[in-house]
């Protein structure tokens, strides 16, 4: 029996030998040692995190962990991604095992505080809303009490959703799932009335919906849902990549520097844009990368607003429209601060 | 390599052995560095946790039980809301699960019996169906067929409004894909005596059968104890209504808006989740009964006959209690199993605790060490208890070898 | 003596066997069957017209959807639309390498297929109790097919390597249940052993392990895989999430093979262990030469049937957000491109079907083992 413990321990030892990356606490360090970023994304939400037929990874969230990669690496394709449900991914993130969760998760006080967790921007301005068939004639939230409603547990949406209802003195009934494909069969099958999350997600899962002209999206905004990038609490340094790789997108949109252009603009003389793209200063070193961090992000994932027009925009079948998520120059909520 | 206690040595050599030999030293040996390697690897696994937990700057304890759970549920047999505390949010699922495992046990047990009779039966379609029913239910994944039953039988059902039933109409039953809509029996002013009578109907059924087992074990009368006992429990409440004047009232359910309202519903969540796990479960059950009929021999059966026993007291009397002594202690396992395969619920969206507090409470307070331990310990309790329950009963029922 | 017998031409005892009787007419042919196995009482009767009109109410419907009214090619969702369709076979067809291989490459598939051979070259053999070299043929299943299907599914030595969250399908079926069964068969053993083992410590830590994976669901043991397990780990040491999974399930499924196997141990008469203790070999020279040998062979059927157990049980990793079978299957019925109301039902059948196939002819071959088994072996 003995040697049946002995044994035991030598097979975890042989397993995590085979399979197991250990590091020293700096994540920058980690990642380059192991010559890849690893990603914690969604199970599949169009727009933001979904595999394509090939397996192949696209999504605004997606894109975010690109370029975190090409600003570490120079190559947007040295990242790994872990598909985690919304209750796997804090753990993920807190035990190592992802070194970034981009993964349409919002910013609250106690993600915060209570879980260890920082957010490095908000890289999609969002809110709760409902989705309803147009064939109960339903044009307003307020006229939904007495309703099924499905929604994903381990969401702020459940507390957002029974809060609504609540201060409304209305009544509905709460159908719960694990996963986002099972809440949308079950919202496509008919067993709820209404479906609640993020409006973003809203439009995307009704592309996924048997017949998508049948649904409507209600107009009312329920919550503030800023969506952001997270990284573990107590490395200030991959905390500062991360949140300047999005700055860095936003200031490029801002300053017409895109995927295209961005060799021309090298040359500008513009000070601005010879901060940015490391043409003058020494700001990527300071964080640990290369001078041209910015430049590589932009020519290898583009500016924000092309990542948001790509993924979500008006030209794909989501069609969503800047709206907040506009550069704050024209009317929306995307503001970075200066590289200076 | 060690020796036990069986290779020791003669007495006259015990003494030459040196220690390094000798099996009790080295069972004793071996067994201190098990403990230190066991203690160790659990002191390593727990500072981790804390170290963990700690850096990451994760609450811990169990502080968060009193706290707001700030959700609904579905389904609730206490009173809840979503003002309510997470440990009533704990209670809540640990109710809901315990209704399903119970209500289940007691239909599979009795399609288990059924199907498990039928296998023995001489007729052939009878007994082919009943094969047919076991090898096709207990070779497909149980989580299978309890989506099968969700996304396949209950969501194709029409939705209230398809069903064609006009607005705020009193339905006597309604079957869509909002669940099982039947009448609610409403207790007025006056309904506690028809509940007593309920309770007496059960302590007298219970001190009959004493009476009658002292007869029967005094003078070999028997009296139908069963037939009495339904009687009474449906015969003292009859009479209670009557007296008191039907003090209840039935509630309808009605298409209210775009939803049912009122009256008694099942959802279909928990019908797939009682459906999948009774005839998953009854299909073992029924090879149990029929492995526990078949090991009673058949003189048992040629004896009772020769008695001058008729057919149907013979198996109430002979083989029965014969069989329920193989039958039981698999019989035990099963319901262990249904209750612990209770837990896919999570899966088709019944609130059990798995999904309530494995899930939403999980993810509400981030706190997964406390609320994982918490679910496994509640499952470990439940099998525990259920076990030495089984024990005792099949304690009793055990052959007393005279 | 023939004296007697040639003087006295009376016999009142038959000197010839008589030529059997044809069974009264009423027993014969068809209609005796029928009277016997359908008709035997009015009850009997009774129940055959009621099970006959039974079947007679399913079967031409389940027929009618299964194969008449099946939609068997199509390009997409608007091929399984319409009132009267019945399975839409074509969903099955067109995502038929995803139910087997999940996103696994499709230039890397022949990987996997190479896999399959290797362990059918195993299986088969051991399989049949006939053939001879019983102990190489383990060795290699146990420990050099493993060792290879490791090798050439993650994609070692200049193998292009593929993550394990491309692998799906029948493929992480199959590597669930064979890692967890491959795992749990020494474990099991060693637990089995420790139960009934003469030292406290070892007896008591191998009870209370038993007795709480038994006690307590698969689902709760992968969320505790999922969720708690990487907290308890150093910080930064991660496990994939596959092996997590497989980790848990390699626990669960020991402790059910622990119960087994000491199910053979009790079986082995105990004079059997005073023989082997008189032998003065060592308590594991012991087991291993003579207790072990017997008492396996009593539990393979036990062993298939905990296989079995697993197999189905595997289907629980798709709610830890693995794509095994069931997983894989279930997340199609949202591509839009193939929501249909038949969907669904569809693809269940076909999972269940492929499940099926497995199980039985699993469960079959026990029921072989165990009647191969059975001569003698009762006293």
């Amino acid at each position: 029996m003995k040697y049946s413990i002995l044994s035991a321990v030598a097979g975890v030892a042989v397993a995590a030998g085979l399979s197991a990356t250990a590091a020293s606490a700096a994540t920058l360090d980690d990642v380059k040692g192991k010559g890849f970023l690893q990603c914690g994304v969604s199970t599949g939400l169009a727009g933001f995190s979904a595999p394509d037929d090939a397996g192949d990874w696209n999504g605004i969230d997606v894109d975010l962990c690109r370029a975190v990669a090409a600003a570490v690496f120079n190559d947007a394709d040295a990242v790994k991604f872990s598909p985690l449900s919304a209750k796997e991914r804090f753990t993920a993130l807190q035990s190592g095992e992802i070194d970034l969760l981009s993964r349409n998760t919002t910013w609250t006080m106690s993600r915060d505080t209570e879980l260890g967790l920082n957010f490095a921007g908000v890289n999609y301005y969002d809110g709760q809303g409902f989705m309803v068939r147009k064939s109960l004639g339903v044009n307003s939230a307020l006229q939904l009490s007495g309703a099924s409603v499905c929604v994903q547990t381990g969401t702020t949406t459940e507390l957002n959703l029974t809060d609504y209802f609540k201060a409304n003195n209305m009544t509905y009934n709460p159908v719960v799932f694990e996963k986002l494909e099972e809440v949308n069969a079950a919202y496509d099958s008919n067993r709820c009335d209404v479906y609640t999350t993020d409006q973003s997600g809203l439009y995307a899962i009704r592309l996924g919906l048997g017949s998508p002209d049948e649904h409507i999206v209600l107009p009312e905004v329920i919550s503030k849902e800023p969506l952001g990038p997270v990284v573990r609490q107590g490395d200030d340094q991959w905390f500062n990549i991360v949140k300047w790789v999005h700055f860095a997108m936003i200031n490029a949109e801002e300053m017409g520097i895109t995927s295209e252009n961005v060799d021309e603009m090298r040359e500008s003389t513009d000070p601005n844009v010879m901060r940015l793209l490391g043409k003058e200063g020494k700001f990527g070193e300071d964080i640990g990368l290369t001078n041209d961090w910015a430049y590589q992000v932009i020519k290898h994932v583009g500016n924000y607003g092309e990542v948001f027009e790509a993924n979500v925009g008006e030209t794909t079948p989501l069609g969503i429209a800047r709206g907040l998520n506009a550069l704050w120059s024209k009317g929306g909520l995307q503001y970075a601060p200066p590289v200076r | 390599m060690a020796h036990t206690d069986g290779v020791a040595d003669g007495a006259e050599d015990s003494e030459r052995v040196s220690p390094f030999y000798d099996p009790k030293v080295r069972g004793l040996f071996f067994q201190v560095i098990l403990i230190l390697i066991v203690g160790y690897l659990v002191y390593v696994g727990i500072s981790n946790a804390a170290n963990n937990l700690a850096r990451a700057g994760i609450a811990s304890g169990f502080g968060f039980f009193n706290e707001r759970a700030g959700f609904d549920i579905g389904q609730s047999l206490i009173y809840y809301t979503n003002d309510s505390s997470y440990f009533r949010a704990f209670l809540v699922g640990l109710f809901n699960t315990l209704v399903v495992a119970a209500m289940g046990i007691f239909l599979a047990t009795v399609v288990g019996f059924i199907v498990g009779l039928a296998r023995l039966s001489r007729n052939y379609l009878v007994r082919k169906l009943a094969t047919v029913y076991v090898e096709t239910l207990r070779n497909i994944p149980l989580l299978l067929q309890l989506l099968f039953w969700y996304k396949a039988v209950l969501a194709v059902l029409p939705s209230p409004r398809q069903t064609g039933i006009e607005q705020d109409v009193s339905l006597v039953w309604s079957l869509n894909n909002r669940g099982l809509y039947l009448p609610r029996l409403v207790p007025e002013d006056g309904s506690a005596i028809v509940f007593i009578s309920v309770l007496v109907a059960l302590a007298l059924w219970f001190v009959i059968g004493r009476w009658s087992y002292k007869r029967q074990m005094a003078t070999g009368q028997r009296f139908p104890v069963l037939w009495t006992g339904l009687g009474l429990l449906f015969g003292l409440p009859l009479l209670a209504l009557l007296i008191s004047g039907f003090p209840f009232y039935l509630e309808y359910a009605s298409l209210q808006g775009f939803n049912m309202a009122g009256g008694w519903v099942i959802r279909p969540e928990f019908m797939a989740l009682l459906l999948g796990l009774s005839l998953y479960t009854a299909s073992f059950i029924a090879e149990i009964v029929r492995a526990g009929i078949l090991a009673v021999p058949k003189g048992q059966t040629e004896a009772a006959f020769a008695l001058g026993v008729r057919p149907n007291l013979t198996s109430r009397l002979v083989i029965i209690p014969q069989a329920m002594r193989v039958i039981i202690p698999p019989l035990t396992s099963q319901y262990l199993n249904l209750t612990k395969n209770s837990s896919l619920a999570v899966a088709i969206g019944y609130p059990d605790l798995v999904a309530v507090f494995g899930g939403t409470v999980l993810n509400q307070t981030g706190q997964a060490v406390e609320v994982i331990s918490i679910t496994m310990l509640v499952y470990l309790g439940i099998s525990l208890l259920t076990s030495a329950f089984m024990n005792w009963f099949n304690s009793r029922v055990a052959l007393v070898e005279r | 003596m023939p004296g007697i017998e040639s003087a006295n031409p009376f016999y009142y005892v038959a000197r010839e066997e008589l030529p059997q009787l044809p069974p009264p007419t009423s027993q014969r042919g068809f209609g005796g069957w029928m009277r016997t196995n359908l008709f035997a009482t009015p009850r009997d009767t009774v129940l055959s017209i009621v099970v006959l009109l039974l079947l007679v109410w399913m079967i031409p419907p389940m027929v009618q959807w299964l194969f008449i009214d099946a939609v068997w090619t199509g390009e997409g969702r608007e091929a399984c639309l319409g009132p009267d369709v019945g399975a839409c076979w074509a969903f099955v067809e067109a995502k038929f390498g995803q139910f087997i291989y999940g996103r696994y490459p499709l230039e890397e598939r022949w990987r996997v297929d190479l896999t399959a051979v290797l362990l059918i070259i195993g299986l088969v053999p051991i399989a049949i109790p006939s053939v001879p070299y019983k102990r190489e043929n383990a060795i290699y299943l146990l420990v050099v097919f493993p060792i290879l299907a490791f090798i050439l599914l993650t994609g070692q030595f200049g193998l292009v390597p593929v993550e394990t969250s491309r692998w799906g399908g029948l493929l992480v079926t199959l590597v669930v249940a064979i890692v967890g069964i491959v795992v749990s068969f020494p474990f099991g053993i060693l637990l089995a052993l420790g139960r009934r083992s003469n030292l406290p410590i070892v007896k008591t830590l191998s009870v209370v392990f038993i007795e709480f994976w038994r006690g307590v669901p698969l689902i709760t043991v992968l969320f505790m895989s999922s969720v708690m397990l990487p907290l308890f780990l150093p910080e930064n040491v991660t496990f994939d999430k596959l092996l997590r999974a497989l980790i848990g399930v390699a626990l669960f499924a020991s402790a059910y093979m622990a119960e087994v196997v000491r199910g053979g141990l009790q079986a082995i008469p105990k004079g059997q262990y005073e023989a082997s203790d008189a032998m003065g070999i060592t308590y594991w020279q012991g087991m291993r030469l003579i207790i072990l040998p017997q008492a396996l062979k009593l539990v393979i059927p036990g062993i298939v049937n905990t296989f079995i157990g697993l197999f189905k049980d595997t289907s629980l990793v798709l709610i830890i957000g693995i794509f095994d079978l069931l997983g894989i299957v279930q997340q199609n019925f949202t591509d839009p491109n193939w929501i249909t109301p038949v969907t669904p039902a569809t693809g269940l059948i076909f999972a269940a079907f492929v499940y099926f196939i497995f199980c039985f002819s699993m469960s079959r071959y026990s029921v072989f083992m165990e009647r191969r088994l059975d001569t003698g072996h009762r006293s």
